[in-house]
């Protein structure tokens, strides 16, 4: 039992950090919201799976609270941001697809190597695992930030770090469930205040390219 | 005593936050003066009796701070020597205040600051913990910093005031660097922890040096000496006369306490760059002087000498400690610790006499001056009793301490490292320049603005100063006759503080006949002050008697300078560029003195002009290539304030990335 107990969580965070390689691949915006969906579906499984085998049931709460917010209500929102606005449905990126990719699987091995490294004391390895993929899921939702145009792929690389973290935190022997409330409402702050944001940015450039920022501030690049 | 000392300092800044309280009211200057003075009397009470009662260390912990260390606070006898110099220093200077702080126009931009300047400045003696010490010392840079920019609608005065800022956060930081490697990984910040740990060599000479450079930066150490000369003549005299006479000692508190308690024993070649630093500072701050024309700045390069000389003292006295010679060690520190008491008397009457020469022509340029001597008699005693003690000599206290100097000085081949009994005597080459050229200063300090004839009508119309001002000078001029008559007591006085830092002390002098120095009992030197004041009293005496008696009585008044040109303009008189002349030539490379003549071509009736410049060469080389590099460094950075959010985001990200790779390195 313990072994399928740990392949199975071992299985559902190896293909969150497979998913984020999925987000960094696509190239348009509605595919990269229904992925973003899925990496949040698959997080509130991992958690879940996590608060069946340890025998912890607030961590339940965390993983309702990831399906609700995260699988449903935030990429409802974006689709119905993206629509209202008639946002350029492609993703516009600033490097080539391939060598993201490649920078991707760079961070993948640096996490892995670090997090094995300096976890060497710790007796779960499941929370060795666990820890090194989200590290990559952070990771990559950081590099998904930097190398995207388009403010409504930065918000959903934003999400996807959260997502890392909450994976980070269930692995550690859970959370306290204050924190994970008080988390999960400030990332849906932020989701509201960012797409308020988006709206004052359209309705001033007609773009939610972040780059027409920066024109307006008079610089050049 | 250490509760009485540290109400007193509170006392200090509860009265500046009073003084906040009463701008516009006309008695709030002679109140807080007054109010100061008294207070700077009860410490230096504290610090006398800490001092007669030997010493014994009292200690007190606050719990304000840091949550895990609270404040503590102690008085020993190292702390008691520098508290009685704060209360005399302060005591006189607030005395004289009163007097001068009448003609200030803003005094609103000087009460609030004053007392709480002492009160900072006696809270870093009283100090126990690093927190404490580096909280007093960053309040007392800024307190000071605040009074220099008093007059901060004159250009100078704001340049003045940013060089001082920078300088002060620099001398900060470094400190807090050399506290932070003596407390070690356990963040040990008590004093007293700090003790008990052993520091190896390579740690204990890294905080020597950062301490050397953070105190020295305060009190004026080569090549950090830069601020001094434009911030200290920048403020009012009476605060000139604080930072110079009792500031700077604060500074030199700060090395002595880290060198010669905290610290331990070090190796004997750390002493080498201490000695050196102290005496090039001492020939170059004292050059310096020589040449410059303005008098407030001829006292702030004067106090850069004395600072040196003093440095070179600790320095002396760290080489014979490494060597085991704890007498000859006590020899040095006793005269280190004199000299900085008696600069403290001769410098702040010094500067009170710049600030009475200036409140009564409104001039500090020494060729603006002149002939002062016959409408301000007293001011002009009171100077000559001044310049004759910091010209070192005899009967006044300045000779004092630099014979003690010389005398641990001609000990030196009793060291038995090579190197040191090859440097001391050349080090004691240099210091007997410095002390010749002290006098050649003040010959011409004293010489430029008194004597002569007045050379604008400002210094023709100069009124005596007022009955405050000249009882404070007063008072400061008679201990500095007191000081050189009886030096014994004064070696007596400081010998707990001695021998609390090195275990050994001078021997007692209290008992010698005719109030003679003994400094060490096996070597045949003696001086006695009273006896030579006997000396010049009847040999002077006489000799005046003799002249009056067989010339006349009468004061004849003749016309001056009457070679073929009996209406001479006062202007042709020996001025002060006349006097630094010589030595401005002969010392050309280290001032990187240039003269130029230009004249006119033929036939053009404009006049011929001679100008001579002097720089400092540390500033030119060192300061300005330094300050270009950083305006170059910024003006590159600054395009990083205009950068696109996404790039902003880059940074962070790849920050990040190095700091994680350089872990797995790492690990």
């Amino acid at each position: 039992m313990h072994d399928l107990a740990f392949d199975i969580a071992h299985l559902l965070a190896g293909s969150l950090v497979l998913v984020s390689f999925m987000m960094i691949y696509q190239d348009r915006l509605y595919a990269l919201l229904n992925t973003f969906a899925l990496q949040a579906l698959l997080l509130a499984m991992a958690v879940a799976w996590q608060a069946f085998t340890r025998d912890a049931p607030h961590l339940y709460a965390t993983a309702a609270i990831a399906l609700i917010f995260k699988a449903i209500i935030v990429p409802w929102a974006l689709h119905r941001v993206v629509a209202r606005m008639g946002i350029q449905r492609t993703v516009e990126t600033v490097t080539g697809v391939v060598p993201t990719m490649l920078a991707g699987m760079g961070l993948v091995a640096l996490s892995i190597l670090l997090m094995l490294q300096l976890t060497e004391a710790a007796e779960n390895p499941l929370a060795r695992e666990d820890l090194a993929f989200a590290l990559s899921v952070i990771l990559l939702g950081m590099l998904m930030m930097v190398t995207r145009r388009n403010a409504v792929t930065q918000v959903v690389g934003f999400m996807s770090l959260e997502n890392g973290l909450i994976l980070a935190a269930a692995g550690a022997q859970g959370m306290p469930l204050v924190v994970e409330i008080s988390v999960a409402f400030s990332v849906l702050i932020a989701m509201i205040v960012i797409g308020v944001f988006l709206f004052r940015i359209r309705e001033r450039f007609d773009s939610v390219d972040t780059e027409a920022l920066d024109a307006f501030r008079g610089e050049r690049r | 005593m250490i509760a009485a000392a540290a109400s007193l300092a509170a006392g200090f800044l509860a009265l500046s936050l009073v003084a906040t309280g009463l701008r516009g009211r006309s008695w709030a200057s002679v109140f807080v003066y007054g109010a100061s003075a008294v207070l700077s009397l009860g410490l230096l009470g504290a610090g006398l009796v800490a001092l007669v009662t030997g010493g014994a260390a009292t200690h007190m912990t606050l719990p304000v701070g840091l949550p895990w260390l609270g404040a503590h606070l102690r008085l020993d006898a190292l702390s008691a020597v520098f508290a009685a110099i704060i209360g005399l220093g302060g005591a006189a200077i607030s005395a004289y205040a009163i007097g001068y702080g009448r003609q200030e126009h803003e005094p609103h931009r000087v009460l609030p600051f004053y007392p709480g300047f002492l009160g900072a400045m006696t809270m870093v003696v009283l100090a126990a913990d690093a927190f404490t010490f580096l909280l007093s010392w960053e309040t007392m840079s800024l307190l000071s910093w605040a009074l220099v920019l008093t007059h901060h609608r004159e250009q100078e005065t704001r340049g003045a005031g940013y060089l001082y800022l920078v300088m002060a956060g620099f001398g900060t930081m470094v400190l807090l660097l050399a506290f932070g490697l003596m407390a070690g990984a356990d963040g040990s910040y008590d004093f007293a922890a700090m003790r008990a740990v052993e520091h190896g060599p390579a740690l204990a000479a890294l905080v020597l040096g950062l301490t050397a450079v953070g105190a020295g930066s305060k009190a004026g150490l080569l090549p950090l000496h830069v601020w001094l000369p434009v911030a200290h003549p920048a403020a009012p005299s009476h605060v000139s006369a604080l930072m110079s006479g009792v500031m700077t000692k604060v500074a030199l508190y700060g090395f002595i306490r880290v060198a010669f308690d905290l610290l331990g024993p070090v190796p004997w070649w750390m002493s080498v760059p201490v000695i050196v630093t102290g005496a090039v500072t001492a020939v170059m701050g004292i050059l310096f002087a020589n040449v410059d024309g303005d008098a407030k700045r001829v006292l702030a390069y004067s106090t850069i000498e004395n600072i040196g000389v003093i440095f070179a003292a600790l320095g002396l006295a760290l080489a014979f400690r490494a060597n085991d010679m704890q007498t000859l060690a006590a020899l040095a520190l006793t005269a280190g610790l004199i000299h900085a008491m008696n600069h403290m008397l001769f410098k702040s009457l010094l500067f009170m006499v710049a600030g009475a020469v200036l409140n009564a022509t409104g001039r500090h340029d020494l060729d603006g001056l002149g002939g002062l001597i016959h409408r301000m008699p007293k001011t002009a005693f009171l100077a000559l009793v001044g310049v004759t003690a910091i010209s070192a000599l005899p009967p006044l206290n300045g000779f004092v301490s630099e014979w003690l100097l010389f005398q641990a000085i001609l000990q030196s081949p009793q060291l038995s490292q090579p190197g040191l009994q090859f440097l001391v005597p050349a080090v004691g080459g240099l210091l007997a320049l410095a002390a010749a050229l002290a006098a050649a200063c003040f010959v011409r300090f004293y010489g430029v603005i008194f004597l002569g004839r007045p050379r604008t009508d400002v210094a023709q119309e100069a009124v005596e100063t007022d009955r405050w001002s000249l009882s404070a000078m007063a008072g400061l001029a008679l201990l500095c006759g007191f000081a050189g008559i009886v030096p014994g007591l004064l070696v007596d006085l400081v010998a707990p503080a001695v021998e609390r830092a090195l275990g050994s002390r001078v021997p007692m002098q209290a008992g010698n006949h005719w109030f003679t120095l003994v400094p060490v009992a096996n070597v045949q030197s003696s001086y006695s002050g009273f006896l030579v004041m006997v000396f010049v009293a009847i040999s002077g005496g006489l000799s005046a008697w003799l002249v009056h008696r067989l010339a006349s009585r009468r004061l004849r008044r003749a016309p001056a300078w009457d070679c073929g040109f009996p209406n001479a303009d006062p202007v042709t008189q020996y001025g002060a560029g006349s006097f630094a002349q010589p030595i401005r030539r002969v010392m050309a490379t280290v001032l990187a003195a240039r003269e130029t003549v230009t004249m006119p071509p033929p036939g053009d009736t404009k006049p011929a002009r001679h100008t001579a410049h002097t720089e400092d060469l540390a500033w030119t080389r060192v300061y300005i290539p330094l300050i270009a590099f950083v305006g170059a460094a910024a003006a590159r950075l600054n395009a990083l304030q205009f950068l696109t959010i996404r790039r902003y985001l880059s940074l962070v990200f790849g920050s990040l990335i190095l700091l994680l790779t350089g872990l797995t390195i790492w690990n």
